[in-house]
């Protein structure tokens, strides 16, 4: 076995162990990073900046611990800039684990954990007043298309039981068309795909979507039709986001990470090719 | 009539949902409404069915001492533990409020595991990177290609390299160039992908909603 041979088959704990310190040094790092926002979230945030203090912004959260490193920055960014600019959120889930995480998220925001009454900068802020989390309900599509009809009918309870008629915030909300403006944070199905063909193509919604940057590419089509009025992709999205609210949260500080660690695949690749061609080209079973 | 039945329930509500995106009105829209409502019902069940099915299996694989019953073993207990601690020690129907029983199992086990369960596919996702994207031949250069660019476009370090250090001008920047991939060659492709599949589930549906794909009640 000769030089290129060798190169063309590293050991794959020779790569994992080159991921664990381009993922984790950078960590300890504090290396000042330019956030270049792209098209698709800037036109998502200057819809959701034109809406007046009061809009009800709809924040449905799908997805689950998982997805939580790419996604959790996007729902506490979105949740952050509601509070700041005084629009009233109402939180559900397609997926069970969603409305968790966005409690999680609310958590971050708030420093403390959530409690009916809370006073942020400032403002003291009540539950079914100024946000609710209707919980997760099944149905995936058909509770969206519900929803279109009748959210009281789809949410006829809050996540802990309350009526949805006690809640001051839902009076008054009977479909999408007293939803101001949708914030979809998605990792897969039930998510973007489904609000965009069940609220957005039916009901006429604004939604902005946050998606795993696996899922993002398949949803650019709906962009470029106007579909989805932003889309945030991946951690990069995420960053994006924190950046246009002014918000330097994880995604900006796990975007060193990313960046090694996608330096060190670009390595790697670089150097199993060279070795390819330097070999003659020859395939190698390398395991 | 053990197949009549299912059929003729599936071609009426297969017909109205039809009708009611184009006809959003009365009596089509209650049809409609009834048929959500009913298909949230039948989804609860069936996760109530999908649970009940898993317990069954790893129940029967523990008794029995089948290859890997451990794991099945493992399955049981945690289920078990969430459902119990979910059901009775978690404040009822506010279990998913902070600071319960539920809430400290999901966020100090279920979301740490997940999460690591998760995180592992970056070590496969590098190592199976360099052992697949090899520029054999035109279409997997042009992968490879995309690859580099989105990869190194999508970080800020992309823009570091061919902005700050080497002062390429605008359109060179790695940063388009990724754009340029996701929006117009990627979106083409897509697009292609969404329309035949579209085209596909049209078809499909037709042939259940008229009964003549059966297989879903186990037909020929």
């Amino acid at each position: 076995m000769n030089f290129w041979d060798k190169l063309m088959q590293i050991d794959r704990r020779v790569i994992f162990l080159f991921v664990v310190v381009a993922v984790t040094l950078p960590l300890f790092l504090d290396i000042p990073q330019k956030i270049i926002v792209s098209e698709e979230v800037e036109r998502g945030f200057r819809e959701l900046a034109d809406l007046q203090p009061g809009a009800k912004v709809l924040i449905p959260c799908d997805y689950d611990p998982p997805s939580a490193p790419e996604l959790q920055p996007m729902a506490v960014t979105a949740i952050k800039y509601c509070l700041d600019h005084n629009l009233r959120m109402i939180i559900m889930g397609l997926w069970p684990q969603g409305p968790q995480q966005a409690n999680a998220a609310f958590e971050t925001v708030l420093g403390h954990p959530v409690t009916d009454t809370i006073s942020y900068n400032g403002k003291t802020l009540i539950y079914g007043r100024d946000w609710v989390n209707l919980g997760f309900q099944a149905g995936a599509e058909l509770l969206i298309q519900r929803m279109g009809s009748s959210i009281p009918a789809a949410f006829p309870t809050d996540y802990r039981g309350t009526p949805i008629d006690d809640l001051p915030l839902m009076d008054g909300v009977q479909n999408f068309n007293n939803i101001d403006f949708v914030i979809n944070i998605s990792a897969g199905a039930p998510g973007i795909y489904e609000w965009v063909q069940f609220a957005v193509d039916r009901f006429g919604v604004k939604l902005f979507g946050g998606a795993t940057a696996v899922q993002a590419p398949l949803v650019y089509p709906y962009f470029e039709s106007g579909q989805l009025r932003g889309i945030m992709g991946g951690l990069k999205g995420a960053a994006e986001f924190e950046t246009l609210v002014g918000e330097k949260g994880k995604a900006t500080k796990f975007m060193l990470s990313q960046s090694f660690a996608h330096i060190i695949v670009i390595f790697f690749i670089v150097i199993g090719n060279v070795a390819y061609f330097a070999s003659g080209g020859k395939r190698k079973k390398s395991e | 009539m053990k197949r009549r039945i299912p059929l003729a329930i599936t071609a009426v509500v297969g017909i109205v949902y039809i009708f009611q995106y184009f006809v959003p009105h009365e009596p089509v829209s209650r049809f409609s409404d009834w048929f959500s409502d009913w298909f949230g019902i039948i989804t609860a069940f069936a996760i109530w069915l999908g649970a009940l099915n898993l317990m069954k299996l790893s129940l029967l694989k523990v008794s029995q001492r089948k290859k890997d019953w451990g794991y099945a073993l493992v399955t049981i207990i945690g289920f078990a533990t969430v459902m119990i601690v979910g059901l009775f020690f978690s404040r009822g129907a506010s279990f998913q409020e902070p600071g319960t029983n539920f809430m400290y199992l999901y966020d100090n086990v279920y979301n740490p595991l997940s999460s690591t369960m998760f995180a592992i596919l970056a070590f496969f996702v590098a190592s199976a990177s360099y052992r697949a994207f090899r520029a054999r031949n035109k279409e997997a250069t042009m992968l490879l290609l995309a690859a580099f660019f989105v990869m190194l476009g999508r970080v800020p370090v992309g823009d570091l390299i061919t902005r700050e250090w080497l002062s390429l001008p605008h359109w060179l920047w790695l940063s388009n160039w990724a754009d340029w991939v996701m929006n117009i060659p990627n979106t083409a492709g897509q697009r292609a992908i969404m329309i035949g599949i579209a085209l596909g589930i049209m078809s499909t549906s037709l042939r259940i909603i008229l009964g003549i794909e059966r297989t879903f009640i186990s037909g020929e």
